[in-house]
């Protein structure tokens, strides 16, 4: 059987990496051929992913799985580092020096995501998860005359490498007391004595390394700090490709080679997902950035991501897929909006005060924010409320009636929030000067597809979308 | 005699004097790059421990990767604390405080 086939995407995406990374090098002017080149092979990669056979099933003596749940991965992944891509390149060039190099990183991190989904072996997971968070520490400090990103990238190296510490130590743990690295293998060892103490620790440390990676209450504190630091298109990509990545790994990990295991692991899921989703709520309240505010939603939205992880099987699974795809679409959404606030000089704005009476002097911009800002609180006709609602129906269906209960308690509390946004945006009074109008017709075309993707009219997609994600799920 | 246990007591007390490094430090980042270095260096000894504990290869194959994991980071976290340097002309860890949290 060929070995090609089904790692193409990641080949495509890897090689185009390393050309486009000579192509920065030696050719002057290049970030113009980085950017389009960078986008068109992530293109190519997603349908590389539709071309592959459905059933390779597993390579490399059974350590990478092309399967449906990672090809359904890996396609949020490469939309999301495309869409980053093309935020970028209108951020830059107003910004600073134009940078070349940042489509190779994009690509890079989005093959580390990719191998990520597709890992059903502790090395393959290892590998995939550092060259994510390599390049991603890199992103961070991409803007290096700017104090912040040089801070943020700091702050993330340094949480980042004790994460990984934390989650190889619980991999040697695991390794050790099961004789294996390969996620059935080690099913296979927590079936026979699901009470060993090694191997209680080693998922331990496992899941405290992979809630780290994202951004799961009580691993959460770098992501403010992060994701207000980061340039803005680095933070959507942040948000969006590799958190998706770890939380799909996640689901992996837990339903497949902890599967047996189930009633160690669900308990502190359970809890992670919850704590997620308060402080989530709670701590962006006082919040006057637009971006930390973001980073406290998306530790949200982790925590409902969280509950359908605990609550398992093929239902758990489609509903974490669904809302990955669902979510994506809205926090991006949401970025390239924040990417468009900007003063007359053309400098980024990032307080909220400066949304105030947005709706009287860009309506458009506004109506927009406040899709996406209704969406992502989960209110009924927008389509933010059906992910929410399919995770809580999966956690019932699997008896955790009291974590479903608490978890729409938080969506009432969160709502708060994301109101506050609209609040500000149609009823205050403007203050200060109005943004500068930015001419980006494709960036434009990106916020009003995502704000009619999550608009009423998502609903028809519940049909197709739904469908896919309970077929790539069918692999549990 | 020393077995297992004695190898996995070795790498758990790096381990934690690692963690203390990065947490208790407050004095400059080169030593929260060294407590990291720690960290994957205890990971280490329980990997070629429990390989050769269990007469299994892949312990040992997978220290390889840590180690050229681990070399990587270092690359990248003084490249970042250069490009921090330069911007702040100080690498101790409370200067980073340029936001909250």
């Amino acid at each position: 059987m060929s070995y090609i086939a089904p790692i193409l995407p990641e080949i495509i995406v890897g090689l185009g990496a390393i050309i486009l990374m000579m192509v920065a090098a030696f050719v002057r002017r290049a970030s113009l051929i980085t950017h389009w080149a960078a986008i068109g092979i992530l293109i190519a990669a997603c349908f590389a992913l539709i071309g592959a056979p459905q059933e390779a099933g597993r390579v490399f003596g059974g350590m990478f799985a092309a399967d449906g749940f990672a090809a359904f991965g890996k396609v949020i992944i490469y939309l999301s580092a495309a869409v980053a891509i093309v935020a970028a390149h209108g951020w830059f060039d107003q910004d600073f020096e134009h940078g070349a190099e940042y489509p190779v990183l994009i690509l890079l991190s989005s093959v580390g995501a990719s191998v990520m989904v597709s890992a059903t072996d502790l090395m393959m997971l290892y590998v995939g998860l550092e060259l994510q968070s390599l390049s991603a520490y890199v992103l961070a400090s991409y803007r290096r005359s700017d104090e912040r990103s040089a801070e943020a990238g700091l702050k993330y190296f340094v949480l980042g490498a004790l994460a990984s510490g934390i989650l190889l130590y619980g991999i040697s743990l695991l390794y050790g007391f099961t004789g294996t690295t390969y996620f059935d293998g080690i099913a296979a060892a927590f079936r026979t004595d699901a009470g060993s103490i090694g191997l209680t620790f080693g998922l331990v440390f496992t899941l405290a390394g992979i809630a780290f990676k994202i951004a799961a209450v009580p691993f959460h504190m770098w992501t403010p700090d992060v994701y207000e630091g980061a340039p803005t298109p680095v933070t959507a990509f942040f948000a969006s490709g590799p958190k998706i990545a770890a939380l799909l790994l996640g689901t992996r990990v837990c339903l497949e080679a902890m599967g047996p295991a189930t009633d160690a692991w669900r308990q502190i899921v359970i809890f992670a997902a919850l704590a997620s989703i308060f402080l989530g709520a709670v701590a962006a309240y006082g919040q006057t950035n637009i971006k930390r505010l973001l980073a406290y939603s998306s530790i949200n939205n982790v925590g409902f991501v969280m509950i359908g992880i605990a609550a398992g099987g093929e239902g758990g699974g489609t509903s974490v897929l669904f809302y990955s795809a669902v979510y994506v679409v809205m926090t991006l959404g949401a970025f390239l909006c924040v990417l468009r606030m900007r003063d007359v000089d053309g400098r980024p704005v990032e307080s909220l005060e400066s949304l105030s009476g947005l709706s009287q002097t860009r309506p458009g911009l506004a109506a927009a924010l406040a899709i996406f800002m209704f969406s992502l609180a989960g209110i009924p006709p927008l389509f933010g409320f059906w992910p929410k609602l399919m995770v809580f129906t999966a956690a019932v269906d699997a008896g955790l009636i009291a974590l479903a209960v608490a978890g729409i308690i938080g969506t009432v509390v969160g709502a708060y929030y994301y109101i506050k946004i609209v609040k500000i945006m149609y009823f205050d009074a403007p203050v200060g000067e109005p943004y500068a109008r930015v001419r980006a017709p494709v960036e434009t075309a990106l916020i009003a597809l995502a704000a009619i993707l999550v608009s009423p009219l998502g609903y028809l997609l519940i049909g197709p979308l739904g469908r896919l994600s309970a077929n790539a799920a069918s692999v549990f | 005699m020393i077995g297992l246990v004695h190898y996995l007591t070795v790498a758990a007390i790096l381990f934690v004097i690692g963690v203390l490094g990065i947490f208790l430090n407050r004095r400059n980042v080169i030593l929260m790059l060294m407590a990291i270095e720690l960290l994957l260096l205890a990971v280490n000894i329980n990997f070629v421990a429990f390989s050769a504990f269990l007469g299994d290869m892949k312990g040992q194959i997978f220290s390889m990767f840590v180690l050229t994991v681990a070399a990587a980071e270092a690359a990248i976290g003084l490249a970042i604390l250069v490009i921090f340097f330069r911007r702040r002309g100080t690498i101790a860890v409370d200067a980073a405080d340029r936001m909250r949290g």
